[in-house]
């Protein structure tokens, strides 16, 4: 089981108008890991990640190049059905963005585009992916409130739960803790932990000690360029690359 | 020196910012002394739900049950047609256009707003009237349907601008979260933007009303003037709006009439006032709604 090959990132680049944004990228991310993507602001992260699931077609103006296979089938190429993929690969905003609709609503929406009309097979899964997000027991008797009456840091486990409802294989975390308290933060970082029992998790964070916490493979990305990519451990104890170092050690970012 | 000076600004921008309360105030006495005079000779009930309007027969009758019904009934028509040109094009510029083509088309339809009315009137009379004469055979084109088509073309940019607002203030986060979970772009469309959009496009249909119901040019222009109550979209009418501008230049200074017609402006004065509150509130509900989501 260890070591199985999820995504294979084959010579990525990434151009936005002219910018250069992603140069030649290769890596492989392993299933039921946590990847974590580190390196200072605009090197690229978002950009890349976003790739996994194709948000960047929501950006004009836009040319990728190269390969990333899952589960060995090519979703960079125009015929993938991207909405297919989606379902496949869940993704993790930034800023918590619940629909101003109610707790449940957000959850079952997921399995509502799915055209799932079942009600009690919504409720189980409702319910479900609330315990799996670790929300249930704070939400249980009011799901029908709307989800924007939630602190940010539930509010964040709420889209992490309304991701898990149509069963994604892979979870993509864009920097889940940027707009949160610590608290909140220790909560996410357990329930990743917790989540790559059952999914391959790539997570984007600028926190470095965020990565050395949850991750098991960490990639530094500078300037759209992968430069270090290995075992966590090894990477924040002896980086092979200087430029890695420094990057650790605070010298820019 | 400089403490006096501070204190003229703050008064001139005070006298400034206050003056449109004192106009609104000033209007609103006006309509009501002006109209007094009428419910002291005619029950209010007679007037509103009155049957007949002939002002200059002997003994007069002012019921304006025809004039209040063809205003209903040429706004409403007026509705059903800037309603779906107006979101239609909302949606266009926002979901579907691209940048470019936005920025082409929403000054162009904020145009068609700044057209005066009175020039849509004459569009109306020479261009839509005599077609629609032609097409269904009647024995004139000044219709309440030329009336309904000229209006809602009139109200489309105010419909299509404000819902076009409502539409990109949804956030894209929204979007994303709905893209993000395997929905298609039309699911998201309904399930997620419009209905975050919902209030914002309501204000926008409703300040459409507003906007239909309250204008006069264009309507005495293209709808006929017979102050009969409406049975169909065929036949002349006569609005609010068209019998006061018709009328007030023979009506007797102070006399009854004079007074009836103010009457009809204070009862769309009144109609008027509560869409822009109820738009008001919606558009309020609305802030709040999407207050955290950004």
């Amino acid at each position: 089981m260890d070591n199985v090959v999820h995504i294979k990132v084959s010579k990525v680049n990434f151009f936005y108008g002219k910018t250069h944004v992603l140069k030649n990228i290769s890596m492989d991310i392993y299933k039921n890991k946590v990847t974590a993507i580190i390196g200072p602001s605009g090197c690229g992260k978002s950009t890349f990640i976003r790739l996994f699931n194709r948000m960047n077609d929501l950006i004009p103006n836009t040319k990728v190049e190269g390969h990333i296979y899952l589960d060995g089938e090519d979703i960079l190429l125009t015929k993938t059905d991207v909405v297919n993929l989606r379902r496949k690969v869940g993704m993790v905003f930034q800023k918590p963005n619940p629909f101003p609709k109610s707790i449940f609503r957000n959850i079952s929406y997921g399995l509502e585009v799915n055209n799932i009309k079942d009600r009690k097979f919504i409720e189980e899964r409702v319910i479900e992916s609330l315990k799996k997000a670790a929300l249930w027991e704070e939400v249980k008797g009011r799901l029908n409130d709307n989800a924007l009456m939630l602190s940010g840091g539930q509010q964040q486990r709420l889209c992490i739960a309304r991701c898990l409802t149509v069963e994604p294989e892979v979870i993509l975390f864009d920097e889940p803790c940027a707009s949160l308290d610590p608290i909140s933060t220790k909560k996410i970082e357990e329930l990743i932990t917790e989540l790559k029992k059952n999914y391959t998790i790539v997570i984007v964070t600028h926190n470095m000690q965020q990565a050395a916490r949850i991750s098991d493979y960490t990639a530094f990305l500078y300037l759209g360029e992968l430069v270090e990519y290995g075992i966590t451990e090894k990477l924040f104890t002896v980086p092979e690359n200087p430029k890695t170092e420094e990057y650790l050690s605070g010298k820019f970012g | 020196m400089h403490r006096v000076r501070e204190n003229i600004y703050k008064w001139v921008f005070a006298i400034m910012a206050f003056a449109s309360i004192i106009f609104l105030v000033g209007i609103t006495i006006t309509l009501i002394t002006q109209s007094f005079p009428l419910f002291r000779e005619i029950p209010v009930k007679s007037f509103l739900l009155g049957k007949a309007w002939y002002p200059t027969y002997d003994p007069p009758e002012f019921g304006t049950f025809p004039l209040v019904a063809a205003s209903v009934f040429v706004t409403f028509g007026a509705l059903l047609v800037c309603v779906p040109l107006g979101i239609g094009s909302a949606l266009y510029m926002n979901e579907i256009a691209g940048y470019r083509q936005k920025s082409l088309l929403k000054p162009l339809i904020e145009i068609l707003a700044s057209i005066p009315s009175v020039v849509y009137g004459f569009f109306g009379m020479v261009i839509v009237a005599p077609f629609i004469q032609k097409v269904f055979n009647l024995p004139t084109g000044l219709t309440a349907f030329t009336g309904s088509i000229v209006l809602g073309i009139m109200a489309t940019p105010t419909v299509a601008s404000i819902a076009e607002d409502a539409l990109s203030f949804v956030p894209k986060s929204f979007r994303e979260a709905s893209l993000a979970v395997g929905a298609n772009r039309w699911q998201t469309l309904i399930k997620v933007v419009i209905p975050s959009a919902g209030s914002g496009i309501s204000t926008a249909v409703i300040l459409g009303i507003s906007r239909a119901i309250g204008e006069t040019m264009t309507v005495l222009m293209v709808t006929g003037g017979a102050a009969i109550i409406p049975k169909s979209f065929f036949q002349p009418v006569r609005p609010m709006t068209s019998t006061i501008a018709a009328e007030m230049g023979e009506a007797v200074f102070g006399g009854l009439h004079y007074n009836a017609l103010f009457a009809i402006g204070l009862v769309l004065f009144i109609i008027t006032l509560f869409f822009n509150i109820l738009a008001e509130f919606i558009s309020n509900r609305y802030r709040l709604k999407l207050g955290a989501g950004r």
